[in-house]
C-alpha cells in the first residue's frame, strides 16, 4: 500500500515536469464548433494529440492568450471579432509581440420564427425602433431638436405600417455573449446610423452616441435567454410569432422549425452572407502565437489543416458545419500569411 | 355534559378538518415533486432511447493501391500506410454502388453519406493487416448522423423537401440500400468507447466518465481524510474559545458559498501561483475539494456529536487513553454518518461543473485522459457542451449523458445507504 502511494506520488512529480505536448486553444464560443472539428480532424489524421478546445469568449480568450510566452499560456486564440488596440497593446506589454492574423470567414446572424407563424420581412431601422431602449420621439428628419424617449413601441406594426400586428418579443443572447455584442454593432448601429442626426452626433459626443446606438432595451420586450441556442429554437416553437437571435449554424440545422426573416430584403443565406448583402453577419479570427511554433509539436500541421482550402474552403467540411467560406483571393492570402508567421502589425 | 367537554366537541369537527387539510397538503406536495420528478425522468429516457442503437452500412471496398494513393509495390511502410487516402476507397465504393450519380453536388453530398470518421476505420484496418491491399472486402461503416436519424425515424418524410435535412434524392438511395439488406442497425457501442466528438454519431462519454473518475479520485483522497481529520480536532480536542468560534462559523458559511467562487479560487491559487496545468483533472479535483471540505466536517461533526457520552466515559473511567477512546470507540460508532455525509458531498461535486468554467475544464477534448494531468471533461461538463452543439442528433446524446450522470448518482447514494446499514448491523 505503502509502496503504490510513494509512487503515485513521484509519478506525480515526474509528470509536472514534462512540457505540454497538445496544442490549446481559447476563445469565442462562436468559432468553437468549427475549431473543434479542425482539432479533431487533425488528432486524427495525424499521430499528434487532439488540441484542446476551450470556449472562454473572444474577450476572456485573449486575455488568457496575451497572458505571455510561457509554455502555460495558449498558443492559439478564436475570436467572433477582430483583436482591439487595447488588447493588442496589452499583449505588447507582456511580451506576446509576433502574432500571426487569420480570418477564416463568417458568421450570419439570423432573426428567425417558428415555420408556423408570420413572415417577418424587415429592415435594419426596424429592428433598432424595436430593440433600441431609447428611441428619437419624432421621426422627422428635419427636426432641430430631437428628443429620445424611452421606447414605446409593443407591436411591430407601430414601428412600421407593413409589419404585422403582433406583439414584439424578441429571445436573444445575454451581454457576455459575442453574438449579442455582433448585434449591437451590426443591427442597433445600423438602424441607429440611418438617422442622419444621430450619425452626427459620432463626431461630436462619442459616448453619448454608443449609449444611444448600443443599448438594448430592459423592459421585457427583449428577453435574454443565455448562451443555449438549442433553447431558444425550442422556444420558438411554442410562441409561433416571438423572434429569436442566434447564429446560422443553428438556423441552418434547425431548418424544419424555423425561417429566419428577411433583413433589408436579404433573406439569410449562404450567399447573401457571403456577398455582404444580408448585413448582420461578422468575421471569425484566429491568432497564433509564433513564439510557441518550435515549442508545440505539431501546430504547423494544425495551422496547415485549418487554412486549407478543403477545410474552410466552399466545400470545405468546415463549410458543411455552417462556416461562411471567403471569396478565394481573401482566403489564399490570410492562408498564406498563416502558414509564413507574418506579424500582425496594429 | 361539562363546559369543557362541550367546548372540545364543539371544535373537535374543526381540529379533526384542520389535521385532515395538513395531511392533504403534505400528500399534495410529495405528488406533485413526483409528478416532476417522473415527468422529467420520462422527457430524459425518452430522448435518450436513439442513442441505444446506430446505423450502419455495407460497403463493398475495393483496397486496391490505386485508390489509396500508393504505389502498387509489394510492402509498404507504416508511415506510408498511415498517411494513404481512405476517403478515396469509401468514394470509390459508393460511386459504384449509386453509378447515376454524376452531378458534382450530389457526389459531394453521396460521399458524406458515411461518417466522416469511417476513413480512419479502414486505415486502422489495413494498418493491422496490410495483406488486404489489393482484395476486395465487405465491411460494416458507420452512416453518418443525418442519415442515422433518418433511418431511425426521427426525420418526417412527408415535411416538404426544403425543410428536411435528409432530401428525397438521399431518402431513395437509404431505401434503395435497405432493399438490398445493406443498412442494418447495431447496438451503440462507441458511446461507451468512444470521447468527445463533433460528430454525433462517433461521439462517446469514455473521456467525460474517466475525467470524472480522475476528478473524483483527488477529490475523496484530499478531502475525506482532511475534512474528518478537522471535525474529530475541532469536536474532541479543541479547546472553547473566540478563534474556535470563528473558525466553526467560516465553516459554516464555507458550505454556503456558490461554487463558482472556489472555480475562482482554484484559478488564482492553483493554476496562476503554482502553475498546475489548465483542465487538468488534478486542477478540478482540488477546487471540488475545497466545496466538499466544509460538507464533510459538518456531516462527521454532527456524527462525532451524536455518540452517546456514556460510551466515551465509560471507556475513560476503564483506563483508555482519549486516541483511544476516539479510534477505538467515536469513529466506528460515527462512521455511517460521516461515510453518508461524504458520500452525499461528493455526489455534489460530481454533478457540479460551474467552479470547472474557471479552470478550463469546459472544453473540447478529445483524447481520452490518461493521468491527472492530461487535459480532461467531466460528465456535466459534457452533458454542457452537448447541448449547446448544433447538430440535431446531439439532443439524445444529451440526455443519454444525462442518464449515465443520473446512474452514477444513484449508484453513489444507494452506496450511502448499504454502508450505513452495514455499519449500523456492526453494532
Amino acid at each position: 500500500m505503502k509502496k503504490i502511494l510513494v509512487f503515485t506520488i513521484l509519478s506525480l512529480f515526474y509528470n509536472l515536469s514534462l512540457a505540454r505536448d497538445y496544442i490549446e486553444i481559447v476563445g469565442s464560443s462562436t468559432v468553437f464548433p468549427f475549431s473543434t472539428v479542425v482539432a479533431e480532424t487533425f488528432g486524427k489524421k495525424t499521430k499528434f494529440p487532439t488540441p484542446k478546445v476551450e470556449a472562454t469568449g473572444s474577450g476572456g480568450g485573449i486575455k488568457l492568450f496575451c497572458k505571455g510566452n510561457g509554455i502555460d499560456s495558449s498558443d492559439i486564440v478564436n475570436s467572433s471579432r477582430r483583436i482591439k488596440e487595447k488588447e493588442f497593446q496589452k499583449c505588447l506589454d507582456n511580451g506576446v509581440t509576433d502574432i500571426t492574423e487569420v480570418l477564416i470567414g463568417f458568421d450570419g446572424i439570423a432573426i428567425a420564427n417558428s415555420k408556423d407563424g408570420l413572415t417577418f420581412d424587415l429592415t435594419i431601422k426596424d429592428l433598432y425602433l424595436a430593440l433600441a431602449a431609447k428611441v428619437p420621439a419624432n421621426i422627422d428628419q428635419n427636426a432641430k431638436k430631437i428628443n429620445f424617449i424611452k421606447n414605446p413601441y409593443t407591436h411591430w406594426n407601430q414601428i412600421n405600417a407593413k409589419l404585422p400586428a403582433v406583439k414584439i418579443k424578441i429571445l436573444g443572447p445575454p451581454p457576455t455573449s459575442g453574438t449579442r455584442d455582433a448585434l449591437q454593432e451590426l443591427a442597433l448601429e445600423g438602424g441607429c446610423k440611418e438617422y442622419s442626426f444621430i450619425k452626427q452626433l459620432k463626431k461630436k459626443n462619442k459616448e453619448k452616441y454608443i449609449k444611444l446606438c448600443h443599448t438594448i432595451r430592459e423592459d421585457g420586450r427583449y428577453i435574454e435567454m443565455g448562451e443555449n441556442d438549442n433553447l431558444i429554437i425550442s422556444k420558438l416553437s411554442n410562441e409561433i410569432n416571438t423572434l429569436g437571435i442566434f447564429g446560422f449554424s443553428f438556423l441552418d440545422q434547425n431548418s424544419d422549425k424555423v425561417k429566419g426573416a428577411k433583413i433589408n430584403n436579404n433573406p439569410i443565406t449562404f450567399e447573401k452572407i457571403t456577398s455582404g448583402e444580408y448585413p448582420i453577419s461578422r468575421p471569425l479570427y484566429f491568432y497564433i502565437k509564433n513564439s510557441h511554433r518550435d515549442k508545440i509539436k505539431g501546430i504547423n500541421k494544425f495551422i496547415a489543416e485549418f487554412v486549407n482550402e478543403s477545410t474552410i474552403g466552399e466545400e470545405g467540411y468546415l463549410t458543411d458545419k455552417g462556416l461562411i467560406p471567403l471569396p478565394i483571393n481573401k482566403l489564399k492570402k490570410y492562408s498564406n500569411d498563416a502558414l509564413n508567421s507574418v506579424k500582425l502589425e496594429m | 355534559m361539562s363546559n369543557t367537554t362541550k367546548l372540545v366537541s364543539a371544535n373537535l369537527k374543526k381540529r379533526y378538518a384542520k389535521e385532515r387539510r395538513f395531511k392533504f397538503y403534505g400528500i399534495f406536495s410529495i405528488t406533485l415533486s413526483l409528478t416532476f420528478l417522473l415527468f422529467l425522468l420520462f422527457d430524459i429516457v425518452s430522448k435518450c432511447l436513439p442513442v441505444f442503437t446506430q446505423s450502419y452500412v455495407e460497403l463493398d471496398i475495393d483496397f486496391a493501391p490505386k485508390y489509396l494513393n500508393l504505389e502498387e509495390k509489394s510492402s509498404y511502410s507504416k508511415e506510408e500506410l498511415f498517411n494513404a487516402n481512405y476517403q478515396k476507397l469509401i468514394n470509390n465504393s459508393l460511386y459504384k454502388l449509386f453509378p447515376e450519380v454524376k452531378a458534382r453536388k450530389q457526389k459531394r453530398i453521396l460521399r458524406k453519406f458515411v461518417s466522416s470518421g469511417a476513413q480512419y476505420k479502414l486505415r486502422d484496418l489495413v494498418i493491422d493487416n496490410p495483406k488486404i491491399i489489393g482484395d476486395t472486402k465487405s465491411i460494416w461503416l458507420l452512416t453518418d448522423d443525418d442519415i442515422d436519424s433518418f433511418i431511425k425515424g426521427l426525420i418526417d418524410e412527408n415535411a416538404p423537401e426544403s425543410e428536411r435535412r435528409v432530401k428525397d434524392f438521399q431518402i431513395n438511395w437509404i431505401k434503395s440500400l435497405q432493399a438490398k439488406d445493406k443498412i442494418d442497425s447495431k447496438l451503440n457501442i462507441n458511446f461507451l468507447t468512444n470521447s468527445d466528438s463533433r460528430e454525433p454519431e462517433q461521439a462517446g462519454i469514455l473521456g467525460a466518465l474517466k475525467g470524472s473518475f480522475y476528478t473524483m479520485l483527488i477529490t475523496l483522497l484530499l478531502s475525506f481524510p482532511i475534512g474528518v481529520g478537522a471535525a474529530i480536532y475541532l469536536e474532541e480536542f479543541a479547546p472553547k474559545n473566540y478563534w474556535i468560534d470563528i473558525i466553526e462559523v467560516n465553516i459554516n458559511n464555507l458550505a454556503a458559498v456558490p461554487s463558482i467562487v472556489f472555480g475562482i479560487l482554484g484559478l488564482a491559487i492553483y493554476i496562476n501561483f503554482f502553475g498546475i496545468p489548465r483542465s487538468a483533472p488534478i486542477a478540478g479535483g482540488l477546487v471540488l475539494s475545497l466545496m466538499t471540505l466544509p460538507v464533510i466536517i459538518i456531516s462527521t461533526r454532527v456524527a462525532i456529536k451524536s455518540v452517546p457520552p456514556s460510551i466515551r466515559e465509560a471507556a475513560l473511567g476503564l483506563g483508555a487513553s482519549k486516541m483511544q477512546v476516539i479510534t477505538h470507540h467515536v469513529i466506528p460508532l460515527a462512521m455511517p454518518g460521516i461515510l453518508t455525509g461524504s458520500i452525499i458531498g461528493m455526489a455534489q461535486a460530481l454533478g457540479e461543473s460551474a467552479p470547472l468554467l474557471m479552470i478550463g475544464m469546459v472544453a473540447f477534448v478529445a483524447d481520452v485522459p490518461q493521468s491527472f494531468f492530461d487535459p480532461a471533461t467531466v460528465l456535466p461538463v459534457q452533458i454542457f457542451i452537448w447541448a449547446d452543439s448544433p447538430e440535431r442528433a446531439f439532443i439524445a446524446l444529451t440526455s443519454a449523458a444525462i442518464v449515465v450522470l443520473l446512474v452514477f448518482l444513484f449508484l453513489m447514494n444507494l452506496s450511502a445507504i448499504i454502508l450505513r446499514k452495514k455499519f449500523e448491523n456492526k453494532q
